[in-house]
């Protein structure tokens, strides 16, 4: 299947240069580090515990993002890619590649944010299942950013002023609900806001299919 | 012509109304009449980023760059009237509840469409081609109007609130005197008004810049 050919084309170049990997794995830990050294062995509550998660993924995240369709337009081959498959096919395909890419840096960050500043675990079913549907919204609202910095002429400084207007009610709700979570709050406590960032994903996912198009052809 | 003359006679009695003829309100005494400004501001800013939008989504669809040059003047003019409404709305948090910001609902959510103006004017700075900027503000445009139904959801639930309670709330009841009401109206009536005024002047301001350039391009 070809969104099968372009989400390996990206792994396989991932995994001869591992430059973005790298980059986002030790962006993650030197902002994990700082808030680690700056809280020290004060005891924080879940709800900043919460927030200091977030502050460190969102800004990984823009870290980490801002590349997958810049590398594109560095290297020349965006006319190729433009030849090789459909609009939402590419677009897809970033969008698989940058939730890859995000759920292994969360899969890395949430433990050793867990074991350097021990919070108090919470409960830990529904505090993993905000996160996990937190990233999804965030990488599915920040891929098409993403193409659009990389058509402002590649200044990925540009992906987190324009990301934060459209992510906030995401980043509100996954803060407060990981907060509720880690204080011990039940799954029937965070159930609304989960909806919530479902469909907030579906929606603007939806909507960067349709707007993609604009962005991506000249 | 005439009907500018008629709008600034207009503005000036309706200013005059908001002082002389509107009762102060229960409770907020004097700091009610805030009302007859900051909500019409607050208002047009909501309008002008509307009518951007739109105009941005006339332009993915038309392809002609007059609607990116209207949707990118609507946004400035937007811009300046939710500065103001931000301002006026500090002001009077400050005298009711005693600090200048206090990330209640309302601010919260008008902070938020200032970050989206800020974040749209700095993406149109950031390209130099004329008909990439249109395409590519006009996608950033459509997609931040599309979070901001989920930020009026989800805000209130979140934040304690402390603003004066809407016009038209749920239980649908008028909680104004009928004189301020029908001051207040005029004066929502009077700064879309000068929101047309401001539309008008511009848009004619464009069509004369791309005559001139036309001519220029023959010369």
């Amino acid at each position: 299947m070809r969104l099968g050919a372009l989400i390996k084309k990206d792994l396989l170049e991932e995994f001869r240069t591992r430059y973005a990997v790298n980059s986002l794995l030790m962006f993650a830990v030197t902002a994990l580090v700082m808030v680690s050294f700056a809280v020290g062995m004060n005891p924080l509550t879940g709800q900043l515990h919460a927030a200091l998660i977030w502050i460190i993924l969102f800004f990984s995240a823009m870290s980490g993002m801002a590349r997958s369709f810049i590398k594109e337009e560095e290297k020349n081959t965006a006319p190729a890619l433009r030849l090789a498959a459909e609009p939402e096919l590419v677009f897809l395909g970033k969008l698989c590649l940058n939730f890859l890419l995000m759920l292994s840096l969360g899969a890395l960050v949430i433990p050793l944010y867990y074991i350097l500043l021990h919070p108090r675990p919470g409960s830990l079913a529904p505090a993993a299942l905000v996160i996990f549907l937190g990233i999804t919204g965030l990488v599915g609202a920040t891929t098409i950013l993403a193409a659009i910095v990389a058509k402002a002429g590649s200044k990925s400084t540009l992906l987190p002023v324009l990301s934060l207007p459209v992510l906030l009610p995401l980043l509100v709700t996954a803060i407060n609900a990981t907060g509720t979570a880690m204080g011990g709050g039940t799954l029937s406590d965070v159930s609304q806001a989960l909806q919530f960032l479902a469909a907030y994903t579906v929606v603007i996912v939806t909507a960067s299919l349709l707007l993609f198009d604009f962005v991506w052809n000249d | 012509m005439l009907w500018k003359y008629l709008l600034g006679f207009y503005m000036l009695l309706v200013t005059a109304a908001a002082f002389l003829y509107a009762p102060p309100a229960l409770g907020l005494g004097e700091l009610s009449r805030i009302i007859f400004f900051h909500v019409p501001v607050a208002w047009v800013g909501c309008l002008a980023y509307l009518v951007s939008m739109l105009n941005s989504i006339a332009f993915l669809r038309k392809q002609k760059l007059e609607y990116d040059r209207r949707a990118a003047f609507n946004a400035e003019i937007g811009l300046v009237f939710t500065i103001l409404a931000t301002v006026t709305g500090a002001i009077f948090s400050r005298y009711t509840w005693g600090e200048y910001w206090s990330w209640e609902p309302r601010q919260t959510s008008i902070f938020v469409l200032l970050l989206i103006y800020g974040a749209y004017f700095v993406l149109r700075s950031a390209i130099e081609d004329e008909e990439k900027r249109a395409r590519l503000a006009s996608v950033y445009s459509i997609l931040a109007f599309i979070s901001v139904p989920f930020l009026v959801f989800i805000i209130p639930r979140i934040y304690s609130h402390l603003h004066p309670n809407p016009i038209i709330n749920p239980g649908k009841q008028m909680e104004m005197d009928a004189r301020m009401f029908r001051v207040f109206l005029a004066s929502l009536a009077g700064f879309t008004g000068i929101y047309a005024w401001f539309h008008n002047l511009h848009s004619r301001y464009l069509k004369l810049k791309a005559k001139f350039e036309e001519a220029e391009k023959h010369a």
